[in-house]
């Protein structure tokens, strides 16, 4: 629902929008320029001073204007003909043209109307109401992205398009929801919707009839300061029954010309003067700062428009129709897919044309539409959820587990729950737990335990589909590519071998940089840009199906470098450490912006096993600023599984390693890496509480165990690896 | 062009008798390039005394700038009955405004005079931009306003 609300309004008013805030952004550079260029007057400066002053350089006085900005203009004839001219209040000569500057009056005129009058007026108002509905409806979604409004400020993970368009937002917001919402009230002032009007007192009837008074004895204007001035008329000359008029912020009143008495004064209303503050913020005359700022905000608002129609594009391409989909009533398979992006949708794709070419009539839906009364002829219900911020449902589950929780019992067909999701979070996969969790309680016959595909993984999906495959006793085959990535070939240099002793082939190997065309360069795509901890994806001769690895190595580095082991009967991993120098790879490269050091200088506690050591000797490699770094490394045998071996002394001398500590899990006794931390349990406290930040990489269970011994070492300080997790100082990277 | 029947307008505010006999008078009023948005123009007679009679036409919508047109506001207390059904856009620079209205034969050659308050945004309040003596002989003789008025004619 709010995803609608920010995607309709920032479509349709696209164009508007971008016009409203590029105008704006230009609009709000004047006040400031003005209010540099405008002589300043002295402090303590009267407008009877001021007046004196400017009467006696231009006789003809009419009126002295004050802006907001401090500048001050006056009006007057000289003979007939108009002059005005902006004035220095120390001399009372005019410096400077008092004309508008027309290209500050052309760019009024597009931003406010679009040159088209009222009709125009009130586009541009529906332009900002659009912009009011999607800041509000964005910053929902932000926080409900995020986990909450106290996350507000959190990490983002994902693509780039997706990450500018919040990294904008969620600064720009306030900006735009202010210059927005002080917008529509500017409109509705102008069409004369609020009671807003200035207060001017009736014109007095009664006057001295007397004229001449010089100005130093109007009392009111003596003490009246330059700073408090708006506007100050006088009468026409010959005319004794005209007045003075003056104009300042604490009102409007008229002035005797023969006594200077004060005829009559008005405050202006609540109203008036919460239009004018609203006027200040909007333009950002009288708040010239604040005018620079909102304006510069607004110039997020192009990029925003830009990246999010990309977003809106890629939700679009990331959700395959599907083909044939079966009627409720008749399938007896039922695939509710939970989905946020819209990439779920892409695996339920390929699950319902598997299921289909194996003889299933199957029906897929959102999982919003859970109707089990209309599943008449259903056997089973399989639900694919991916998970939402801080384990919330996905836009297309909303619901699901209301509706689930209203009924008195349980559907009779049997259910499997997939879970989709990025394990670097700490509520990894939560909406699909919960989803399980309340099916359990509601009794409901389980097809397959609930099972979890980590970031979008080939290999988890088709895992799990084998065991569909084996539940519903068929030959189930996915093969899911989520978007096919753009492969490059890359050759390999050199390699190291390891474990041949352990039965545990290991080797590192290192590929050439594939030559950057210059558009790659230009937009970082592929490996143009790389870092260690992202992931590259080798495709396997003979499999579409691709295998990821965590790159230990930067693209500064000048070389790709990944760590593999073999494993047994593994297709992939067995052709790249069968790989000679020459010999070339199919590869691709996918970003992992969650495991990467953050830029701070607090220390880092790397800690990881086996080809886990990877990526994070990848960061020491890069570590050129000598940040400290402690680094867990845990191996099967010191002789012959020192996986960086050969570089770590000369990383220790160099300070780019602080601290090494291994562990053999076998030898003289069987150490593991989480037993060398807890035996470092007060040094590993320390740092943390210094404000280190830990990074994981390896097996799954090895990550497990090191997180039992993490939660060991902190209790006392009263810290946890989930509330680590939570700030982004516990990160993880497992497979 | 503009054509209206403002007898209504003029005799709410000029219940004189001998009224009865109107003849179509036609008002041109041409702006200078003063380099401004829109003109707010605001015409209406005044008799001998120089005392407010009613208005004939405003150009410019919104009355909260009314109060810019500084002569006809202190005569009418910016009250928008005056104008009701004689009101129209604010003119651009260098542009024309010709209004056509049945004027009663009395207000000629009588001490009447046509007044016309300006004011653009931004710039300065033209009160009393033009004043005119309401004549028979003056008719179709062009004059000059203060600062925004080009010509200023009526013509029978």
């Amino acid at each position: 629902m709010i995803r609608a609300l920010h995607r309709w309004p920032g479509l349709l008013a696209l164009a508007l929008i971008t016009v409203l805030s590029l105008s704006g952004a230009a609009l709000s550079v004047f006040p400031a320029a003005e209010r540099l260029a405008a002589p300043r007057a002295e402090a303590g400066q009267t407008v009877a001073a001021l007046a004196t002053r400017i009467k006696a350089a231009y006789p003809g006085l009419e009126q002295i204007r004050r802006a907001p900005s401090g500048r001050i203009t006056a009006y007057w004839f000289d003979q007939g003909a108009p002059g005005a001219a902006v004035i220095d209040p120390a001399t009372g000569r005019g410096v400077a043209s008092a004309d508008p500057n027309p290209a500050e009056r052309w760019l009024t005129n597009l931003h406010r109307s679009l040159f088209l009058g009222d009709g125009g007026r009130i586009a541009m108002a529906a332009g900002a109401a659009a912009m009011l509905v999607l800041a509000l409806s964005g910053a929902a979604l932000v926080a409900r992205r995020a986990g909450g409004w106290r996350h507000w400020f959190a990490r983002l993970r994902g693509p780039l398009s997706g990450r500018l368009h919040v990294e904008i937002a969620r600064i720009a917001v306030i900006g735009l929801a202010l210059s927005s919402a002080t917008a529509l009230w500017m409109t509705a002032s102008t069409f004369d919707l609020l009671p807003d009007a200035g207060a001017t007192p009736a014109f007095p009837a009664d006057v001295s009839g007397e004229t001449g008074v010089a100005l130093n004895d109007l009392a009111t204007l003596a003490v009246t300061p330059v700073a408090e001035l708006r506007a100050l008329s006088f009468p026409y000359p010959g005319d004794a029954t005209d007045v003075f008029k003056l104009k300042t912020d604490r009102g409007t009143g008229y002035l005797d010309q023969g006594t200077g008495a004060l005829l009559s004064w008005a405050a202006p209303t609540g109203w008036a003067r919460v239009s004018e503050t609203i006027y200040m913020l909007h333009t950002g005359q009288g708040a010239a700062t604040l005018g620079l700022v909102l304006g510069l905000m607004a110039l997020g608002v192009p990029l925003m428009g830009a990246t999010g129609v990309l977003i809106w594009l890629a939700g679009r391409r990331a959700r395959p129709r599907i083909r044939a989909n079966q009627p409720a009533g008749r399938a007896d398979t039922i695939l509710l897919v939970g989905s946020e992006g819209g990439s779920t949708w892409g695996f339920a794709a390929t699950l319902h044309a598997a299921l289909t070419q194996a003889g299933q009539s199957v029906h897929a839906a959102p999982m919003s539409a859970f109707a089990p009364d209309r599943y008449a002829r259903a056997e089973r219900i399989i639900v694919l959820a991916a998970t939402y911020g801080d384990g919330d449902a996905p836009a297309s589950a909303k619901g699901f587990l209301d509706r689930l929780a209203a009924r008195d019992r349980a559907p009779g067909a049997a259910l499997a729950v997939l879970g989709f999701g990025d394990r670097s979070f700490p509520a990894f996969c939560g909406f699909a737990k919960a989803v399980a969790a309340a099916a359990e309680a509601k009794g409901w016959r389980a097809l397959l335990p609930l099972d979890t595909v980590d970031r979008q993984s080939p290999q988890d999906f088709a895992r799990w589909g084998r065991a569909l495959g084996n539940a519903l006793g068929i030959d189930l085959n996915l093969d899911h590519q989520p978007v096919p990535p753009a492969t490059e070939t890359l050759t390999l240099v050199s390699r190291r071998d390891y474990g041949a002793a352990m039965q545990a082939p290991t080797a590192i190997l290192r590929f050439a940089l594939p030559r950057a065309r210059p558009w790659q360069r230009l937009t970082g795509v592929g490996f143009a840009r790389f870092n260690a901890g992202d992931l590259i994806g080798i495709l396997p001769e003979g499999s579409a199906v691709p295998r990821l690895y965590s790159l230990a190595s930067a693209r500064r580095d000048g070389f790709v470098e990944i760590v593999v082991k073999k494993q047994p009967g593994g297709l992939c991993s067995g052709q790249l450490t069968a790989l000679e120098r020459g010999d070339t790879v199919t590869a691709f490269l996918r970003r992992n912006p969650g495991f990467r050091p953050d830029r701070g200088r607090a220390p880092l506690i790397l800690i990881g096993a086996g080809t886990g050591i990877g990526p994070l000797a990848g960061f020491v490699r890069g570590n050129a600023r000598r940040r400290p770094i402690h680094l867990f490394f845990g191996m099967r045998h010191h002789d012959s599984d020192f996986l960086y071996g050969e570089e770590m002394p000369a990383w220790q001398d160099d300070g780019q390693l602080a601290r090494l500590v291994t562990a053999a899990s076998r030898g003289a006794r069987r150490h593991y890496v989480q037993d060398a931390l807890r035996t470092e349990a007060s040094e590993v406290a320390r740092l943390i509480r210094d404000g280190a930040r830990v990074m994981v990489c390896g097996g799954r269970e090895m990550a497990a165990g090191v997180s039992d011994a993490m939660a060991e070492i902190l209790a006392p300080a009263g810290l946890t690896p989930a509330g680590l997790k939570a700030e982004g100082r516990y990160v993880e990277d497992v497979y | 062009m503009k054509t209206l029947l403002s007898t209504l307008a003029l005799t709410t505010a000029l219940t004189l008798p001998g009224l009865a006999m109107a003849r179509p008078v036609t008002l041109t009023t041409t702006l200078n390039n003063y380099g401004g948005d829109g003109a707010y123009l605001a015409l209406y007679v005044t008799d001998a005394s120089g005392a407010y009679l009613g208005s004939l036409w405003m150009a410019g919508g919104k009355s909260k700038y009314y109060e810019h047109l500084t002569d006809w506001h202190r005569a009418t207390g910016g009250d928008t009955a005056q104008i009701n059904g004689i009101s129209g856009a604010s003119v651009g620079a260098g542009r024309t405004l010709e209004i056509t209205l049945d004027l009663a034969d009395a207000l000629f050659d009588a001490g009447y005079s046509l007044h016309i308050d300006a004011a653009v945004e931004d710039m300065r309040d033209s009160p009393n931009e033009v004043a005119v003596p309401l004549t028979t002989d003056g008719a179709g003789k062009a004059v000059a306003g203060r600062r925004y008025v080009a010509s200023f004619a009526y013509d029978m």
